[in-house]
């Protein structure tokens, strides 16, 4: 028995459309451990739900494929598993905050409904009063008034559907919960309850979590380990003291951190990082991030950095490291 | 002191539900100086989108005023609102969403011009889109393309594209750029900036990301179910905040570093329902400083310091 949860091997995600192909994941490795809570980072179209839709098995139809690797839950190859298997994976082992809160309410039902549908699944032999105790447990954790359960999606503010979208994923106890941008809706009070929530759930059950989000202060709260995307593939990945106390990181990470509004300097301008991601229909053969990084030399343009490790926990995907092994080869 | 350009009085909406009244915005009086920007910011569900959709009367409110440039618009008719619509426009949170999937750039971005007839002809309107997508950073090939082609930065340059399509003075900001990641984010919000300093533009500037809104506000109003809180300049608030909400608020940011990493700075106690709410401060129930005053009606915005308004009974 090993102790990932979650292993995905070399990744390979395309959309096809009438006239195009995007690649949107360009051989993806990654690793979750048990109770390990581990951040998604990166820039809009990176590819971050890709990710999370692979390992759901729902990417939408026809038009996102899987062209090759393999995704591991524990010992199940996720891509060999049936439709109906999967179905029953994702009620109970797997479940997924989705972006857009919409995606996962129906409008026609109040909200304490859906979450008790839920409910009802996951306890099959509860009571009724046993059940809508519960609801009344899982809104007022949401930081949302109980008497309110009788009211539909559309009454509700854009952040109070999405924490009624949280309780829900989280009504049933899942093994592994892929949040993707759960608290971006959210203030900072009822964004602390929420992952203060979510935190001791998954602790209490010994379950990973994988939060998707933009928001490196989130990051730093909360996970054990950090992944940062870029243009389909993770160009650097650490346990957090890797990613925020480390004097090593990759170009864009850099940038990254220099883009955030310092909250104790008063500055006019920010620092975007200049440029915009590659088209990802086309995308340019050495380091994709070569035409935007200020580092960027000859063999960035022509070759394709690998995986440096630069420590156990920490690698870095750029020609500027290189590993020990991979020094003395050159020389 | 300059006048401020917009003003809101006592501005009220609630809308009916079948638990009683639910009091989205309750009472709130605001301005905002011309080429300013007021800084909106509040727990999810406090009112804020309600506040700037009544601004600019895509909701008809409860009671109350809305004044813009000295006129009570609440009063206009139906042709004196179309023509006051030129003047105020709104970029939504959702770059996604608020696009119409079926219509090019071109076409949203035009739209507004052409529901107004500003423009004479096809090929003015053509030039204009042109000159838009240039002022907003939009390279011209992406006239015929359709937001679901785009990624969430430009698609929320389209939406500021077509916001200023009819050189308004007045934006309402509904979190811009909540849907971005940082650094597309620092290019709108710079973008936005500069516009500001261009034209002369006044942003109400909604947002719950303190970061952004310390960085683009001259002024902040801290909102919470419905009222404004506290009222004050930016640096003030930020360094000597006195709402109990407010204090709240800043001791959760989550600072991007581990040094910072604590334990989860939590308001305990239940939100109150904005559903008839009791009388008394709305926060009480999960205000640290609470006294049984706190449940009497009566509380008011009051100034502390000169331009930093409190509603609270502990400082008073
Ligand atoms: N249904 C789809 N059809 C075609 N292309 C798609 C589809 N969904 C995503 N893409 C493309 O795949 C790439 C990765 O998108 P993805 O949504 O995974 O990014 P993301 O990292 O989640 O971005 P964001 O931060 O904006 O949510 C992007 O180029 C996107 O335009
Ligand atoms: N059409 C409606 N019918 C009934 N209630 C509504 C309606 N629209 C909004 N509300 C209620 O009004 C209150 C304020 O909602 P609003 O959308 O203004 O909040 P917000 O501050 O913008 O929140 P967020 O930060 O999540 O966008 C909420 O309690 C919401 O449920
Ligand atoms: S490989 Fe080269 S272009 Fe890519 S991030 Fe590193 S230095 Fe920059
Ligand atoms: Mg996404
Ligand atoms: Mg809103």
């Amino acid at each position: 028995m090993s102790e990932n949860l979650l292993e995905i091997k070399n990744l390979h995600v395309t959309y096809k459309t009438d006239d195009d192909e995007i690649f949107a994941l360009n051989g993806v490795d990654l690793k979750v451990r048990k109770g390990e809570t581990l951040g998604l980072v990166g820039e809009t179209g990176a590819g971050k739900t890709t990710m999370a839709l692979s390992i759901m098995r729902l990417l939408p139809d026809r038009v996102g494929l899987v062209t090759q690797g393999e995704i591991f839950l524990e010992d199940v190859n996720l891509m060999k598993v049936t439709e109906a298997d999967m179905r029953l994976l994702r009620g109970q082992d797997v479940s997924m905050i989705f972006q857009d809160p919409m995606t996962s309410l129906n409008p026609i039902h109040t909200v304490g409904h859906q979450i008790a549908e839920v409910l009802f699944l996951h306890y099959p032999n509860a009571a009724t009063d046993e059940i809508e105790r519960k609801v009344d447990d899982m809104m007022a954790m949401v930081g949302i008034p109980a008497e309110r359960k009788a009211e539909y999606p559309h009454q509700f503010s854009g952040g109070m559907k999405q924490r009624i979208v949280i309780a829900i994923a989280l009504a049933c106890n899942p093994k592994l919960l892929l949040a993707d941008e759960p608290t971006t809706a959210l203030d900072v009070t009822i964004q602390a309850q929420v992952l203060k929530m979510m935190n001791e759930l998954k602790d209490s059950f010994n379950a990973s979590m994988i939060l998707i989000t933009h928001d490196l202060g989130v990051v730093a709260q909360i996970c054990d380990s950090v992944a940062i995307m870029y243009a389909g593939e993770i160009i650097e990945v650490g346990a957090a003291v890797d990613i925020f106390e480390s004097e090593s990181h990759h170009p864009y990470t850099i940038g990254l951190f220099g883009a955030i509004p310092d909250m104790t300097k008063k500055t006019r301008r920010l620092n975007p990082i200049d440029g915009l991601m590659p088209d990802p229909t086309s995308l340019p053969p050495g380091c994709r991030f070569a035409e935007r990084c200020p580092r960027c030399r000859e063999v960035c343009s022509s070759e394709r950095p690998g995986m440096t490790p630069m420590s156990a926990t920490h690698g870095i995907k750029c020609h500027l490291f290189k590993s020990d092994e991979q020094r003395r080869a050159a020389q | 002191m300059s006048a401020p350009l917009l003003e809101t009085k006592g501005l009220k909406k609630y809308f009916d539900t079948s638990l009683g009244p639910l009091h989205a915005v309750d009472d709130v009086s605001l301005a905002i100086n011309a080429g300013e920007t007021l800084g909106v910011v509040g727990e999810s569900g406090c009112g804020k989108s309600t506040l700037g959709r009544l601004i600019l009367r895509l909701l008809e409110p409860t009671a109350g005023e809305v004044v813009f440039d000295g006129q009570n618009i609440l009063s206009y008719d139906r042709r004196k609102m179309k023509e006051m619509r030129k003047q105020m426009q709104i970029i939504f949170q959702d770059p996604f969403s608020s696009l119409n999937p079926r219509m090019t750039v071109s076409e949203i971005i035009a739209e507004p011009i052409k529901v107004t007839s500003a423009l004479p002809t096809q090929d003015a309107i053509l030039e204009r889109v042109f000159e838009l997508m240039g002022i907003v950073g939009l390279a011209e090939r992406f006239v015929n393309t359709y937001p679901h082609e785009l990624d969430g930065g430009r698609r929320q340059r389209i939406g500021v594209a077509r916001a200023l399509a009819l050189n308004p003075r007045f934006i309402v900001c509904d979190e811009p750029v909540s849907a971005l990641d940082v650094s597309i984010q620092a290019q709108i919000l710079n973008l936005m900036m500069d516009l500001q300093e261009e034209m002369g533009l006044t942003y109400m500037f909604i947002t719950h990301d303190l970061s952004v809104v310390k960085h683009i506000s001259n002024n902040i109003a801290v909102m919470y179910l419905g009222q404004c809180v506290e009222l004050a300049k930016t640096d003030e608030l930020f360094e000597n905040p006195v709402h109990p909400y407010t204090q709240g608020l800043l001791g959760a940011i989550p600072v991007p570093s581990l040094s910072a990493r604590k334990h989860f700075n939590i308001m305990k106690g239940e939100v109150t329902s904005p559903i008839n709410p009791h009388p008394g401060c709305r926060f009480a129930q999960r205000c640290p400083e609470a006294t049984p005053r706190c449940a009497e009606p009566g509380l008011e915005l009051k100034e502390i310091s000169p331009g930093h308004f409190v509603s609270c009974y502990s400082h008073i």
